[in-house]
């Protein structure tokens, strides 16, 4: 691996890292605020999750 | 009965948990040769070719009077070439991954470089390489062999297939199911009211169960073999994935409602010369965009895992130096316990996604709009 890969995967891993950040503490906000809809927050939290991390993982895969 | 079953199950249990270790103790063993070896380079090659599909079944290899021994079972070559196709076993190899054994069959010569199998040129009799390492006289040919990877999704195929038509029959003649099936059943009513029905719709959702279901148990199965010792690296090649994101492809291509299709090609609600752009994206989503990241998404996960897995191991060749071999054993066995744990949540957690977006994509397509 040459160093502006390296450079390019560590950004990419940056800005996942701030999308699964964001999902997550607005999935935890929103089950904090109403527990009874916890089910139906948590798929659409991994749903999201799963299309970030398919575009990073892309990215990577790309990038390799 | 009861009580002289249970002490040998348990036993058996442990001798279970223990060889998980001892497949995957026993695996870098290779990188112990005589002479001076560049360790790190042995584990990167090692782990490159653990993720590759091969042509025999390694289990292991030993070196004894100063010879590589290796211990397997071999598997049919069966590939099309110059002169039709050619058939033999992977042992006429010998074990051999760098194009110096010949396999003569069928008036062609057939070497084997990196996994892949390939033809010399006629007359031609040693293998000449240019500066990449690629083979400049020999090319490849179609490869029908009975790969490691196919040789476990045809087991496994079969082995769901017994599973599920015993527990298809069990609910004709009684009304629960008993022995495995009461595994099963669970798992399959998850993937019907909590994946399928909400996201395909009361209406549809019964025609795509079933496709949900296979993909849900094969990508989860396959997942968890890879994870055993000496198990394949299914759910880890391109090729598998990309060809399960294809069939995904072409049940939400061909099940696509009208109204699917007007919002694909002329979304309605929009001014007139955004509704060309929308076609365009919207057209790259449904063909190139969604399949890709279905395939990708499995295939990068699984084999993330497994190099994680096997780096951790490797930490017992690669500190052995600064710990001390007990220290670089024990910190190797305690991090790849608990990140094999990890990988355990992450092959249920790629089958439900993998199945759940499959479901997303199927449920968009068949939706049917109220018009106002």
């Amino acid at each position: 691996m040459t160093v502006p890969n390296l450079v390019g995967a560590g950004l990419i891993v940056i800005g996942a890292g701030i999308g699964l950040g964001k999902i997550g503490g607005s999935a935890m906000e929103g089950i904090a605020r109403q527990p009874e809809a916890t089910g139906k927050i948590q798929t659409a939290m991994i749903i999201i999750a799963a299309l970030l991390e398919g575009l990073a993982f892309g990215a990577l895969f790309l990038g390799k | 009965m009861k009580i002289a079953n249970k002490p040998i199950k348990s036993y058996l249990l442990i001798v279970l948990a223990l060889t998980a270790f001892f497949g995957y103790a026993s695996d870098p063993v290779k990188s112990q040769d005589g002479g001076i070896v560049d360790t790190e380079q042995e584990v990167k090659d090692y782990i490159l070719h653990h993720l590759k599909d091969s042509h025999d079944f390694h289990l292991f290899s030993y070196t004894s009077d100063g010879e590589r021994k290796h211990v397997g079972f071999p598997l049919p070559v069966i590939v099309w070439g110059e002169n039709g196709l050619t058939t033999f076993m992977s042992s006429e190899f010998h074990h051999d991954d760098s194009g110096h054994v010949i396999v003569e069959k069928n008036d062609s010569r057939f070497v084997k470089i990196h996994s892949k199998i390939y033809e010399l040129e006629e007359g031609a009799t040693t293998v000449n390489f240019d500066d990449h390492h690629h083979p400049t006289n020999a090319y490849k040919v179609l490869d029908f062999s009975i790969t490691k990877s196919v040789f476990g999704i045809l087991i496994i195929g079969l082995l769901m297939l017994l599973w599920f038509s015993r527990l298809a029959k069990q609910y004709k003649n009684k009304s629960i199911p008993t022995g495995f099936g009461r595994v099963l059943e669970p798992l399959v009513v998850y993937v019907r009211d909590e994946i399928a029905r909400p996201n395909i719709g009361d209406k549809h959702y019964r025609r795509f169960t079933g496709y949900l279901l296979t993909v849900f148990f094969f990508i989860w199965i396959m997942n968890l073999v890879g994870l055993m010792p000496f198990g394949f690296n299914v759910t880890g090649q391109l090729a598998v994935t990309a060809a399960l994101a294809v069939l995904t492809l072409i049940i939400y291509t061909f099940s696509a409602k009208k109204d699917y299709w007007q919002h694909v090609l002329w979304m309605p609600g929009v001014p007139i010369f955004v509704k060309p752009v929308l076609a365009v994206i919207e057209l790259a989503g449904h063909f190139l965009i969604k399949p890709f990241s279905l395939l990708v998404r499995l295939f990068a996960n699984i084999s993330a895992g497994h190099i994680v897995v096997m780096s951790l191991i490797a930490i017992m060749f690669t500190l052995k130096n600064e710990l001390g071999t007990v220290g670089a054993t024990g910190l190797s066995l305690v991090l790849s316990f608990f990140i094999t744990l990890i990988e355990v949540l992450v092959a249920f957690l790629q089958a439900y996604i993998f199945t759940m977006l499959s479901a997303l994509f199927i449920g968009m397509a068949v939706e049917e709009h109220d018009h106002h």
